[in-house]
């Protein structure tokens, strides 16, 4: 694969090799995470995490650090480079590391390269029964449960939320496993949406294809806030009527919005560390 | 006990007989195809499972069980014979078993049942329904047979059925679907594309057969080896050279300069994963593979 021509940071590699996982004989996990391509992309990917983009991270120890969980966050900035930062603050910030599996949209997997860059490092469409088994075998999902109606938030709305998916309180419920809120800040200043283009995007088999203030899809080097709550426990059995697990959702919206505003806070300069409530 | 066995000839088939041998049954064998070499053991009868000397062996010989290999699984083999076989052989099979008194009847399924999409899980369970018939018409006829011989079970609950679906199968025989993809010294990929591979050593296979059989296994169940590879590294395992090629090419190229002549829904079997989860199967059974990925690759690699 051309990954080989990527170079390996070595403490990258140390961290990969912690990784809570299974390889087989051929440095390959049961759900297909290979480890000797995990090591390249992510030594590659260190470099825009830590010194293109820059993440200041908060609360990172309210993530089980073994065990199942389901992080849950907002969407902004036109592409999920959310999900990319949290992958990182995980990967490389984590003690231990862990590697979340995000829940990724249908249309992913359908692009070559993309497909199988996926396939590698353990993304997978987002699928109930993919979700469920994840969580059984004790692993991190990720889901942003406001889907590609969040990615397109135009740049004026980037922390708003918009309508939550209901699919992950379900899956909280039927495998018992903790929620862990997340607030990004910062998405809209590195991809400010202008306008989508849900035309183009169908032609393209996307959802849409976002222009940014100066036209083109590339992020701008930005300082960005994450900040992980305390897990959230919901007792039920994942089959309660729509209205009961839809105020569930609620709980776990107001709190994902209410680390966004601190976050915004602590990116104005309102608010210092020690105020923050996660 | 004595087991009849359609589809003898094949590599499966033949290490199956085989295995049943040394677990001390007696072996009956139906198969259009010749068996050069067979054990003595093994009583041999060259007729189509369709057709009336095959219901004759069933008339005499009274088999306590009966395995159905006898279906066409080549992607390449795409006449309209292919259809006949699997599925009226599939009927033919189901109605002896009835009509002559036998037990207990396996058909040997295959796991691209589930078909492959980008949106489908890894780990197929039982319950899931076959995807692969909307994208891949040619596998639709292996479906049918697949839920048909399913249907016995309510059809008739006398007999214990047991349906696999088992993965891939490669070892030293170098016969089988993914062997004869593997065949060539360049294998042709699609590009940006990288599915993981279920497999299993033929031997396992065999051996799992046979204890679904010691084990009077009845439902339907996914049978697996060691944990799925990704394709290029199987590729590159088995000492062959991948070779990416654009997927609007590779379809265009089917059956000419060098690419494998395969129907065009076989290409998402190059694109996304088919893999199963066998837990149930090994809950009922105990079975435990003997050949890792490693060694079963290998034991292909080797025989050439």
């Amino acid at each position: 694969m051309l990954d080989n021509l990527l170079p390996i940071d070595p403490e990258v590699a140390a961290r990969i090799e912690a990784l809570d996982l299974e390889f087989n004989k051929f440095g390959v996990d049961p759900y297909g995470i290979d480890k000797n391509d995990l090591i390249r992309f992510v030594s590659a990917f260190a470099w825009f995490y830590r010194f293109y983009f820059k993440v200041d991270v908060y609360g990172l120890d309210n993530v089980p650090s073994r065990g199942r969980g389901i992080l849950v966050g907002n969407h902004s900035g036109g592409v999920a480079i959310d999900g990319a930062m949290v992958m990182g603050s995980m990967l490389l910030d984590a003690e231990p590391p862990r590697l979340p599996h995000a829940m990724l949209d249908k249309f992913i997997h359908q692009f070559p390269g993309a497909s199988q860059f996926m396939s590698r490092t353990g993304q997978f469409t987002g699928n109930p029964d993919q979700a469920k088994r994840l969580l059984r075998a004790d692993r991190l999902i990720l889901a942003f449960p406001e889907g590609a109606r969040g990615t397109a938030k135009l740049a004026k709305d980037a922390d708003s939320l918009v309508a939550f998916g209901t699919g992950f309180m379900r899956l909280a419920l039927e495998t018992n496993s903790p929620i862990v809120p997340f607030g990004f800040v910062g998405g809209g200043e590195a991809l400010p949406t202008v306008v989508n283009l849900r035309r183009l995007g169908r032609l393209f088999g996307v959802p849409y294809v976002p222009v940014t203030k100066w036209v083109f899809l590339v992020p701008k080097p930005t300082r960005f806030q994450l900040l992980y709550g305390k897990p959230m426990y919901f007792e039920g059995t994942g089959h309660e009527r729509d209205e009961v697990v839809g105020a569930m959702v609620e709980q776990v919206k107001e709190r994902i919005g209410d680390l966004i505003r601190q976050g915004r806070q602590l990116r104005e300069k309102q608010i210092s560390e020690e105020d923050l409530v996660l | 006990m004595k087991v009849l066995v359609t589809g003898i000839s094949g590599s499966l088939g033949r290490l199956t007989a085989l295995r049943l041998l040394q677990h001390g049954h007696q072996v009956v064998g139906i198969d259009r195809r010749p068996w050069p070499g067979a054990p003595e053991e093994v009583e041999l009868f060259q007729a189509d499972i369709r057709k009336r000397p095959a219901e004759e062996v069933f008339r005499t010989h009274r088999p306590d069980a009966a395995i159905h290999m006898a279906t066409v699984t080549h992607l390449v083999h795409r006449s309209p014979d292919r259809m006949r076989v699997n599925l009226y052989g599939t009927r033919a099979f189901i109605r002896h078993c009835h009509s002559y008194g036998v037990k207990q009847a396996v058909f040997v399924g295959r796991h691209t049942f589930y078909g492959a999409a980008a949106d489908s899980p890894l780990y197929h369970t039982e319950d899931e329904p076959p995807m692969s018939a909307r994208t891949f018409q040619e596998l639709a006829d292996l479906v049918a047979a697949d839920l048909y011989a399913a249907s016995a079970l309510w059809r008739y609950p006398g007999i214990a059925t047991c349906v696999l679906r088992i993965v891939y199968t490669l070892g030293p025989s170098r016969h089988g679907t993914l062997a004869t993809f593997l065949r060539g010294p360049n294998v042709p990929l699609v590009m940006g594309f990288d599915p993981l591979i279920h497999f299993i050593h033929e031997d396992d296979a065999a051996a799992a057969i046979v204890t679904a059989l010691d084990h009077r296994l009845q439902g339907i169940f996914n049978v697996s080896g060691p944990s799925p590879v990704p394709l290029s590294t199987v590729v590159r395992a088995a000492g062959r050279r991948p070779l990416a090629v654009p997927e609007t090419l590779f379809k265009l190229g089917l059956g000419r300069v060098g690419l494998p002549s395969l129907p065009a829904g076989a290409v998402d079997h190059l694109k996304y994963p088919i893999v199963v989860d066998s837990d149930a199967f090994r809950l009922a059974t105990g079975f435990t593979y003997q050949f890792d990925e490693r060694e079963t690759i290998n034991s292909f690699r080797r025989a050439q």
